[in-house]
């Protein structure tokens, strides 16, 4: 007679020792720690950097957010010249970028063959690869001198009498030149967004469109945009933020001038840029302190933008996942 | 049959020709756009390639720089310890982001309830959004005021700018994993810890490799977070991350500040450099990344 | 207006003429100056081409979807065009509009003559092809705007901007949904039901007055009330349009259409399918009398 020689195994081998298995535990506490890790570190970013802004905080309170002055031998500093900076540069890039980035999704998606597709859209991407530094150092030693000798006398030329394109277009580093480079950085990121954005629009939705006797921009202009309007809004307030804090490119072109440019043919200066600019150390303390208070003003804009767009974001992805 | 009648005749559509022409304007327009931003990044890498080949020798990529004083020969100047200093500051950066990007990616897509997964991402999200120099200024302040720069503490800054990335890459293949997958480990009397370790993660190898590639093409090319990390160098290579270290980018921002050709030459050849890495990885990255997605298409 | 209903395939009368009506809204009538009615007597059969299919063969990339399809389809009457799935229905009706045009790879060989004109010439602008022969999708697809604003979409495009709240109210008064959606113009048409979102894009397609509409399976998303009220106006809209109406409901046919066109498969010599027009004749006949065996073999539910 065959007995088996495996005994079949009682109630107790089914029941649990303990409640929660080791292994499990050690895996879901590991991960949990480094899933709070960004948490951590956004907590931490915000509260060292407030705290060594602390002293010019509370030096030179609000006032700072005004002040135009950077004299670290009078010790007195403020921010005015750099937020007017940064919000001349970031804005007009953007204004540039907007159209240009939202024509080429389109080219991307409505116009182009397959072929061309596919060797464009890699292209762009490319653009976005480039590190600031190589687009920086390209600004100063190519950009810049084509402003002085072409671009700029042909627009001081012609548009002279607009106060922004007012003074002589004399040297390479200006806010014009910040802005353009500003431009090339902008443009990758709102483009390919807003291609992702014009693909998903429903080909039914555009079908319908097109029985009507539509023509091609007629289709985009009725019912892709409207479609895909608050993304387009995401992709801007993205591309604004990169503008925003891009360091590096800027500090390379924009000339580092502390006095309030009066056209953009002057040099000025941004928050981050100024930020930049003073990497080989400071004398003072307070000039260090009010360095991290313009990284906390800069940090405040960008948080800002930064979660507005991740807001808008995902109330399109939720409200196209309903509809 | 007579002669074709044309459009004009047969559909005397209303304005017809005025939409037309608008509609040839706006294509004609964004066909413009497509060729001028592939005309700008001609431009660039044609100006980094002409003006910096010329500085690529043997020398350039296997020596610092020299201190010429304008006594005496010339030494050779190069950029080996940039080179160096580059390759550890990101290895570090890798190896710290890596492990906890992935883990971080683990818990959010097979531990986390949807609430708390909805807000940690949206954490890395923010974090991915804050401007590198304001990085380099924490760091600065949280390691560095008081105590020195030094190659890793600049590692750690690029390591925070990788860490989003390695993330949300690492959590996009792991959606990608079937549930079914998991049912099937489960099924078979295998803890959730090793059906995590043991048969999801092996499937989202290929990606997590890709995000890491792509994290570090971009991390490379930092400059701001190192600013204030590991930006006081000596002439000589250095290998200690313990000392503030040379890099690439930092290299072609001082030389690209100086009024001296040779250094603008130096710095067009880093240049060439570094973007010939950027790109080749990038492309390697995402030609890998389409291949696997393929294959995975194909398995399903 | 009044619409009297025709409900049942025997209760209607032969085919007769029509009183042409060109007087809407100033746009451009049909060509031929001798097509202004001259009324014949009742009882003759008076068909009137509108579209002259000749020899038309349709492929995506290398494989013909239909091949060799020859017949007309007459102005004022409902044409059906029947068939298994895969017999290449949609493609046809596509055709008829330039809607395949977007599909990448597509081509087409033979005419399609309306009045007189091919549709595929180089020299034609499928958009003002759209103009005058419009289209409804199997599923109901308005945009995410009002409803007011999806029936001006296309007024507002050929800019006829005046009195654009007749025309609205015109288009969806003809498409039988003005009472159901008179209070809430400005509502999301995204509110609506299927069936009147289905009603609305026919709407949508009269407020541009073509003179064809083009049908593709218009109530296969439907219930079966919706489906019903769909038929009914199609009974009433060919007073004033030409309708040709995919369906893959052989008793919808029989319900609706005056003409009914069965396409079926075929396997060439190497084994490729494509669709053919097997037969091509009244209602009555194709379902009652078919010539062709494969016809009567579809409509006895034999196959397919």
């Amino acid at each position: 007679m065959a007995t088996a020689s495996r005994s079949v195994p009682g109630p107790a081998a089914f029941q649990r020792r303990g409640r929660v298995r080791p292994g499990d535990a050690i895996l879901y506490f590991v991960t949990l720690l480094a899933a709070l890790t960004a948490v951590v570190l956004l907590a931490l970013i915000a509260r060292e950097v407030l705290a060594d802004a602390w002293p010019a905080m509370k030096a030179y309170g609000l006032g700072f957010l005004t002040a135009t002055d950077w004299d670290p031998n009078k010790k007195l500093f403020g921010a005015g010249t750099f937020i007017f900076g940064t919000a001349v540069t970031s804005l007009g890039a953007l204004l540039l970028a907007a159209p240009i980035s939202i024509a080429i999704a389109l080219f991307m998606t409505e116009l182009a063959p397959g072929w061309i597709r596919a060797i464009i859209g890699p292209l762009v991407e490319m653009l976005a690869a480039v590190p600031s530094v190589v687009l920086g150092l390209w600004g100063i030693l190519v950009l810049g001198p084509f402003i002085v000798s072409t671009l700029g006398p042909a627009i001081h030329g012609s548009l002279g009498w607009i106060p922004i394109f007012g003074t002589e277009p004399n040297v390479g580093s200006s806010m014009f030149a910040a802005i353009l480079i500003l431009t090339i950085m902008m443009v990758p990121i709102i483009s390919s967004i807003c291609r992702e954005l014009f693909l998903g629009v429903p080909q039914e939705l555009k079908e319908g469109a097109l029985a009507l006797g539509a023509t091609r921009w007629e289709v985009v202009r009725g019912v892709v945009f409207p479609y895909a309007r608050a993304g387009i809004a995401a992709a801007l307030i993205l591309g604004l933020g990169r503008g925003l804090g891009e360091a590096i490119a800027v500090t390379q072109v924009i000339g580092n001038n502390v006095a309030m440019p009066t056209s953009l043919f002057e040099p000025g200066d941004t928050l981050a840029s100024r930020i930049a600019s003073q990497y080989q150390g400071a004398d003072y303390a307070i000039q260090v302190s009010s360095l991290v208070y313009l990284a906390v003003i800069l940090l405040v804009f960008s948080l800002a933008v930064n979660v507005l767009a991740q807001i808008i974001v995902r109330r399109v992805a939720g409200r196209h996942r309903v509809s | 049959m007579s002669a074709q009648p044309s459009t004009a005749d047969l559909f005397k559509a209303e304005r017809i020709g005025r939409r037309r022409l608008v509609n040839r304007l706006v294509e004609l327009a964004a066909t413009a756009a497509a060729l001028l931003a592939v005309a700008v990044l001609a431009i660039v890498v044609a100006s980094v390639a002409k003006r910096g080949a010329g500085a690529i020798n043997l020398d350039f990529l296997t020596k610092p720089p020299a201190l010429n004083t304008g006594f005496g020969e010339p030494q050779p100047s190069g950029i080996a310890d940039a080179l160096i200093g580059t390759a550890i500051i990101v290895g570090l950066a890798t190896l710290m982001a890596l492990p906890i990007g992935v883990l971080a990616a683990i818990y959010l897509n097979e531990f986390a309830p949807r609430r708390l997964s909805a807000v940690l991402t949206l954490a890395l999200d923010v974090l991915n959004g804050v401007p590198a120099i304001v990085i380099g200024i924490f760091v600065f302040v949280f390691l560095v005021s008081g105590h020195g720069q030094a190659g890793w503490k600049g590692a750690f800054a690029l390591g925070i700018l990788m860490l989003p990335m390695v993330a949300r890459a690492t959590q996009e293949v792991l959606a990608l994993v079937p549930n079914s997958l998991r049912e099937a480990s489960l099924a078979l009397g295998a803890a959730k810890w090793r059906t995590t370790l043991s048969v999801v993660l092996p499937q989202t190898v290929g990606g997590i490799v890709t995000g890491a590639t792509l994290a570090v093409a971009r991390v490379a090319g930092e400059t701001a977070p190192l600013l204030f990390t590991s930006s006081l160098i000596s002439n000589e290579i250095d290998t200690n991350p313990k000392d503030a270290l040379a890099s690439i980018p930092m290299f072609i921002f001082t030389s690209a500040e100086q009024a001296d050709p040779t250094l603008h030459e130096q710095a067009w050849g880093a240049a060439l450099v570094l973007i010939g890495f950027v790109l080749v990885t990038s492309l390697l990255a995402r030609a890998f990344a389409a291949r696997s997605r393929q294959r995975l298409a194909g398995e399903r | 207006m009044d619409y009297a209903k025709n409900i049942d395939v025997q209760d209607r009368p032969e085919q007769q003429m029509p009183e042409q009506d060109d007087s809407r809204s100033g746009l451009p009538g049909p060509l031929d100056p001798s097509m202004l009615a001259v009324k014949p007597p009742a009882a003759t059969t008076a068909r009137e081409p509108v579209f002259s299919i000749e020899s038309l063969t349709a492929y995506y990339g290398d494989s013909a979807a239909i091949r060799d399809v020859n017949f007309e389809i007459y102005k004022r009457m409902v044409t059906a065009i029947i068939g298994p799935s895969g017999c290449g229905k949609s493609t046809f009706i596509r055709c008829l509009n330039r809607m395949n045009d977007v599909i990448p790879g597509f081509r087409t060989e033979g005419r399609i003559l309306y009045h007189d004109v091919d549709l595929q010439a180089k020299n034609i602008d499928p958009v003002a092809v759209r103009r005058r022969i419009g289209m409804v999708f199997q599923r109901p697809n308005p945009f995410p705007k009002s409803i007011f604003e999806n029936v001006a979409y296309g007024p507002r495009i050929l800019g006829l901007k005046k009195n654009l709240s007749d025309r609205v109210e015109n288009a969806l008064r003809q498409a039988a949904l003005w009472d159901e959606v008179k209070d809430r113009l400005k509502k999301s048409a995204l509110s609506l039901s299927g069936g009147q979102q289905q009603r609305l894009c026919i709407a949508r397609c009269l407020a541009i007055e073509p003179e064809v509409i083009l049908m593709d399976e218009p109530a296969s998303a439907l219930d079966p009330i919706a489906t019903t009220r769909i038929e009914d106006l199609m009974h009433e809209l060919k007073r004033d349009y030409t309708i040709v109406v995919v369906t893959h409901n052989m008793q919808q046919a029989a319900r609706v259409a005056d003409m009914t066109a069965f396409f079926s498969i075929t396997q060439g010599e190497e084994g490729q399918r494509s669709g053919v027009l097997v037969e091509y004749d009244d209602t009555n006949t194709i379902f009652t009398q078919p010539k062709e065996q494969r016809t009567e073999d579809y409509v006895t539910g034999r196959f397919g």
